[in-house]
């Protein structure tokens, strides 16, 4: 399982990171060799940790003049062939919508943490929120497609960003990478999987002739991904935000037009299975379930252990994937529950989805905390003994 | 020309969006002029734009092009060219797409002197959108967000990307297109952020309002009103009024930014070597 760093066969030292930190050292282990940000909080870190360790490991770093650079410094890079990401907060992740929505048409790899903090606009810059999970999925405009993964510990921080450039090469979408404040900056102790057995995806690239290459042809590749050449490397094509042809030339053609926004959506339809991350803890005999992610899925651990010590049989389903949001999992689990508690640093937003997915077979309840703190585990023990 | 001009250009993707008399055309012919003197290989050339008039240009050359969003196409160069420095990066630009929403980033890339050339196509006004008035829009002008005529105060972009740090920093006009072409191959040529400012005309939506009736009377405007700084250097200030110079305006030799992220690296891997 995912993030189960205990099951791991090749296991290194045991050592003390920060959340943050495992984001950088996981990234490397997965083979970015570009990194552009622009300092914000709570996610710093992550470009000074970059900043040391990126020129060692044949790559580079650079702290670029806003947050709307460093994600287009990050699509260009990638454009080369680089592994490439960016991290920021709040405030710079709103600024960044516009180029993600040109890496998702474009379908350029990259990777965009956000490590989200009190919002809307400065809030509390220092402490943890779990309220930008809707712009994660919405936050540019047009219908478009974009995988988030949401880390519960430091550890499955190492793990999961390696997952998120993985998805991101494979599918040729920008991922989003969700952590929290306390996650961002906790530190924990962690053993990490040996980084040579790690399971590395590379982005498919052309076999054809340069002049036979047509850039956005799905059926190059295996009908839903267009390989993808390096710039530089003779294929001398054209790529644009515009909506294009399988040549990559813009189009106002109906039928293409449609053709292209359906396959880029479609893509996340078709990887849904193999990109959605959950975990479940007690759930075949529950018959009440939380539902969570991020540092609230810690808590969530804590309040079924407890609410199972006084009798009550309470299940965990931690997300680890928010979107494509695992309704299957959250479906089959409200057939079998009184209801399904959800926790949220925010004012309730993927309790909707979860709503949505639960087609009415239980109760879903909302539980929300914006005071600029983590939820904490009586918080939800509180409902399960209510449910 | 040691090769023909349709040897760089995707003639398959003409006719050109550009209306009749656009000065941008001139631009382009000067830059692949350019690139054909310099006997630059196609491979290695890689140009990058925003979104505008000027920004359609690379979609008509044979090379890897990127037409990215508006503004930005410094930054995603900035990406290119740090992870493939043997590139020669170009972005192309309209003076909206460069002075305004992407001034930022022409200063940044300016002041960082990391090697992309950089050519503002410069029509002072918004053309894709019908003629809004851009940061380049001359004091007094006519435009569709302007209709009592304009109040701001236009830049001078090459002075403006001088003093932000750049290597090279010249001014041309689509009239001067064999002056121009030249001031572009040394522009490439320079190790360092190079930036050539055309000027180039819009007769739909710039001469229209502004008394100017066609191509030509903009392209005798330009003849008229530029100035090599050799004969600037003999006119009074009175005389100077409403000119403009052409030719190299500054140059000046800094350390180029990827130059520079080598010796990092290097820096990087004697540590990890000590530490080994």
């Amino acid at each position: 399982m995912l993030g189960e760093v205990a099951e791991m066969k090749n296991k290194t030292k045991a050592r003390l990171m920060q959340g943050n930190e495992a984001c950088a050292e996981g990234a490397i282990a997965a083979g970015l060799r570009f990194f552009a940000g622009y300092p914000i909080t709570p996610s710093t870190e992550i470009a000074e940790k970059l900043a040391e360790l990126l020129p060692k490991a044949g790559g580079k770093f650079i702290q670029m003049e806003d947050e709307i650079a460093s994600i287009s410094a990050v699509i260009g890079a990638s454009l080369t062939g680089a592994k490439s990401m960016t991290a920021t907060s709040g405030p710079g992740f709103s600024l960044k919508q516009e180029s993600i929505g040109f890496a998702a048409i474009a379908e350029i790899p990259c990777v965009i943490v956000d490590v989200m903090r009190v919002g809307p606009s400065t809030g509390v810059p220092t402490a943890p929120s779990q309220a930008d999970v809707m712009q994660a999925r919405w936050g540019t405009h047009g219908d478009h497609p974009v995988v988030v993964l949401c880390p519960t510990s430091v550890a499955e921080t190492y793990t999961l960003i390696i997952e998120a450039f993985n998805i991101s090469e494979r599918w040729r979408i920008p991922v989003v990478f969700l952590m929290d404040e306390v996650i961002g900056h906790m530190r924990e102790k962690v053993v990490l999987p040996d980084p040579h057995g790690l399971k590395i995806v590379e982005r498919l690239r052309p076999t054809c002739k340069p002049e036979d290459y047509l850039p956005f042809d799905a059926d190059a590749g295996d009908g839903v991904v267009p390989p993808m050449a390096d710039f530089g490397t003779g294929f001398r094509y054209h790529l644009t935000g515009l909506t294009h042809d399988k040549t990559g030339f813009p189009t106002t053609k109906r039928p293409e037009v449609d053709a292209l926004i359906r396959r880029l959506s479609g893509k996340v339809d078709t990887a849904k299975e193999e990109v959605t991350f959950v975990h479940e803890v007690m759930i075949e005999d529950a018959d009440v379930a939380v539902f969570a992610y991020g540092i609230t899925a810690r808590a969530g651990a804590r309040a079924i252990r407890d609410a199972r010590a006084m009798g009550i049989r309470a299940g965990l389903l931690t997300a680890k994937t928010l979107w494509p949001f695992p309704e299957e999992h959250v479906e089959r689990i409200a057939g079998n529950v009184r209801g399904i508690i959800v926790p949220e640093m925010n004012m309730g937003q993927l309790v909707c989805e979860v709503e949505r997915a639960a087609k009415g077979k239980t109760k879903v309840i909302s539980l929300t905390r914006v005071d600029a703190e983590p939820i904490s585990p009586d918080q939800i023990l509180a409902l399960l003994k209510e449910v | 020309m040691a090769k023909p001009i349709t040897y760089y250009l995707r003639e398959d993707k003409m006719p050109h969006i550009w209306c009749e008399g656009c000065g941008h055309g001139i631009v382009l012919g000067a830059f692949i002029r350019a690139v054909d003197s310099l006997g630059l290989d196609k491979n290695n050339v890689c140009v990058v734009s925003g979104i505008g008039c000027a920004s359609r240009a690379p979609g008509y050359l044979d090379f890897d092009t990127l037409h990215t969003t508006h503004g930005r196409a410094l930054a995603f160069a900035t990406g290119i060219k740090m992870m493939k420095p043997h590139l020669n990066v170009i972005v192309l630009a309209g003076d909206g797409d460069l002075a305004a929403i992407g001034g930022n980033h022409l200063i940044h890339a300016a002041r960082r002197n990391i090697g992309i050339t950089t050519i503002c196509f410069n029509n002072s006004i918004y053309g894709m959108t019908s003629g809004q008035y851009s940061p380049m829009t001359p004091t007094g002008r006519m435009a569709t967000t302007a209709p009592y005529g304009h109040i701001e105060e236009p830049f001078d972009l090459c002075d403006l990307v001088f003093a932000a740090g750049a290597s090279f920093v010249a001014r041309g006009t689509a009239y001067h297109a064999r002056p121009l072409s030249r001031l572009i191959a040394k522009a490439i040529s320079t190790d360092g952020f190079a930036f050539v400012e055309a000027v180039s005309q819009c007769p739909t939506y710039f001469g229209r309002r502004n008394r100017m009736r066609n191509a030509l009377v903009m392209l005798d405007w330009q003849k008229e009103h530029a100035v090599t700084k050799q004969a600037a250097s003999r006119l009074s200030p009175d005389e100077m009024e409403g000119k403009f110079i052409i030719g190299e305006i500054g140059t000046r030799t800094r350390p180029e930014y990827t130059k520079r992220y080598d010796a990092i690296i290097e820096a990087a891997s004697k540590e990890t070597d000590k530490s080994v």
